[in-house]
């Protein structure tokens, strides 16, 4: 249980980080706390007290193990976060570069 | 037998794929190679889809299990009345948009790398609407954003980025929702099949975890469909993407990954509560009223009609919360309507801005001397869409308030009326400051669009016309299927 709250206690990190702080760089980082909060709630669905890796074998019969399926799901979510992560962080050099900064109360052309 | 009548679902995601690795491959070095290959995957899925539809409608369902896994362990690719519904609309409009497209990507360089992108966009819309396991419909939901974020910055105007970075860290957190909410699912019911979870589901209530989870799904689809609280980066990223990507972005991919993945979790899957759908038809109701407020008072083309994409969206919502059979109906018929009318604007918006180099309403006037087939196109999509009587719209928008007022919700009737008389406020503020009027003298030598646009225009404000007659008894089993696949599931 005291890992799920940590859990959670790591994504309202990130979540804070996105919505309150100015510079896209940090903004950027929240995405990618949250994005681990979120393998770790995953991974940890998987997980079994003292269990072992499922892995079939002749004559032994596996009576406690993980679940695989997580963590499966966690290896594709890491690599579509990676990519959702690579598109933003490309962005924000474009930006510095037409803008000149990272404030994001200053990048502000679009109104209405 | 079955198994090669079932097959062809899978082309869906197949060909788009192969031919955005194909274009990303010899893109550059084959001039119009890229063209060719987009139009013509587009157009073996445009046909393709409506043999889906003609099965449907025969078998009810069509099941494709990848590599033959058993459902529990395998990926399920299902066809249903909705989705078929849905895979043609999607594939007919991206065809018309990559004739569109073109003429109109002429002005930027790396055009390889758009049309990879559209093909990737159409792999992950074709994804999401066929696949039969929640996770899958994550992955396909990322494919077709992530394509989004980047095509909207396509122009890598300041303004674009800025455009494109709202949206990409908006629809982070909304895909961090779903799969939030997708997590919880799986830890509850240890399935990820859409049908297994909705079976487990069924036989051992979940309680409160239901309406956590519900209200995640609401969260991340409503913001990737802009329902009201969740809108603030569809103007800016609608209005600034080029134009057949704003048609794209418009007319399909906020109703297959919004509306589409939304009415598909809760109605289905998690089951329907009437807390819930009064949730969600209050929802509608506040889209449909500041998306039609705000759309008033812009002078922007493509903005205004963002604008009013929030607004329409607000009605489908609207319908799907009302829940009764004829309310479902009616939301999937204006989903169809608004998609052809919506993307049919954007593309004649792009024209006029292909055109005259300026989509700010004071600055156009009188083009319909100059510019007729857009103009007479424009004409009928913005009266699709604002509701008069010949057109589908019209018969959409009066289902749903028919339905309304049946259900008992005669102030949201009301409302939804309004709406509709303020929509053709600002469609017929756009039809006279653009079309109607003295020619702007700075205007004097505009040229109509080319060949390749005015087709596509062609052929949409003729579906536009036509799609009114989807409620006649000829017609009227496929949305029947499209609503009876919610309703029954």
């Amino acid at each position: 249980m005291t890992l799920y709250f940590l859990c959670f206690v790591l994504f309202c990190v990130g979540l804070f980080c996105v919505v309150r702080k100015r510079n896209i760089i940090k903004i950027i980082i929240g995405l990618g706390i949250i994005e681990y909060a979120i393998n770790l709630f995953l991974v940890l669905i998987g997980y079994r007290m003292q269990g072992r890796a499922p892995i079939m074998s002749e004559g032994r019969e596996i009576l406690n193990m993980v679940d695989p399926l997580p963590q499966a799901m966690v290896l594709t979510t890491i690599v579509i976060g990676l990519a959702g992560i690579i598109v933003a962080v490309s962005l924000a050099v474009r930006i510095y570069e037409k803008y000149g900064t990272f404030d994001i109360t200053k990048i502000r052309r679009l109104r209405g | 037998m079955m198994h090669s009548t079932t097959f062809r679902i899978i082309y869906f995601v197949f060909f788009p794929l192969a031919a955005a690795f194909l274009i990303a491959l010899f893109g550059r070095r084959i001039k119009y190679f890229g063209e060719a290959i987009t139009s013509l995957v587009a157009l073996i899925l445009c046909v393709n889809s409506f043999s889906v539809l003609n099965l449907v409608q025969h078998q009810k369902m069509l099941l494709f299990r990848v590599g033959g896994w058993g459902s529990a362990l395998g990926i399920t690719l299902v066809a249903d009345g909705l989705s078929s519904l849905m895979l043609v609309i999607v594939n007919l409009i991206s065809f018309l948009v990559m004739i569109y497209s073109v003429t109109y990507i002429k002005k930027y360089t790396d055009r390889w790398k758009f049309q990879a992108l559209l093909m990737l966009m159409l792999t992950g819309m074709n994804g999401v609407i066929i696949s039969g396991d929640l996770f899958n419909l994550y992955v396909f939901l990322e494919v077709a954003s992530i394509s989004a974020y980047v095509l909207v910055a396509f122009g890598i105007e300041p303004e674009d980025l800025e455009a494109s970075f709202k949206y990409a860290i908006m629809g982070i957190i909304a895909s961090i929702f779903i799969l939030l909410g997708i997590g919880l699912l799986y830890s509850y019911t240890s399935t990820l099949n859409m049908t297994d979870v909705s079976l487990v589901l069924f036989s051992h209530p979940a309680g409160i975890l239901t309406g956590f989870i519900s209200v995640l799904f609401i969260v991340g689809f409503g913001l990737k469909a802009a329902i009201v609280p969740f809108h603030s980066w569809l103007p800016d990223a609608h209005s600034c993407a080029p134009s057949p990507v704003s048609a794209m972005l418009s007319g399909l991919l906020i109703k297959t990954l919004g509306i589409y993945a939304l009415a598909r979790v809760l109605f289905n899957i998690l089951g329907t509560s009437t807390q819930l759908l009064s949730v969600l038809m209050i929802l509608g109701v506040i889209s449909m009223l500041t998306g039609a407020f705000l759309a008033v008072a812009q002078n922007d083309i493509k903005r205004m009609f963002a604008y009013s994409s929030i607004s329409q969206i607000g009605y489908i919502v609207f319908a799907l919360g009302i829940g009764t059979p004829l309310a479902i109906l009616g939301g999937i018929f204006y989903l169809v309507n608004h998609a052809f009318s919506k993307s049919l604007l954007f593309l004649n918006a792009g024209a006029i801005e292909h055109s005259c180099s300026s989509r700010d309403l004071r600055k156009l006037g009188g083009l319909n001397d100059k510019m007729p087939v857009t103009g007479a196109t424009s004409l009928i999509g913005a009266m699709s869409i604002s509701g008069i009587p010949p057109f589908g719209g019209f018969w959409a928008k009066l289902t749903i308030i028919i339905a309304a007022v049946q259900a008992g919700h005669v102030v949201f009737a009301a409302i939804a009326v309004l709406v509709s008389i303020l929509t053709l406020v600002y469609y017929l503020k756009f039809q006279t400051l653009t079309f109607f009027g003295k020619l702007n003298n700075a205007l004097s030598d505009v040229k109509e669009a080319p060949l390749f646009m005015k087709i596509s225009g062609i052929i949409l404000s003729i579906i536009c016309i036509l799609a009114g007659l989807l409620l006649l008894p000829a017609f009227k089993p496929f949305l029947q299927q499209a609503a009876d696949a919610l309703l029954i599931g």
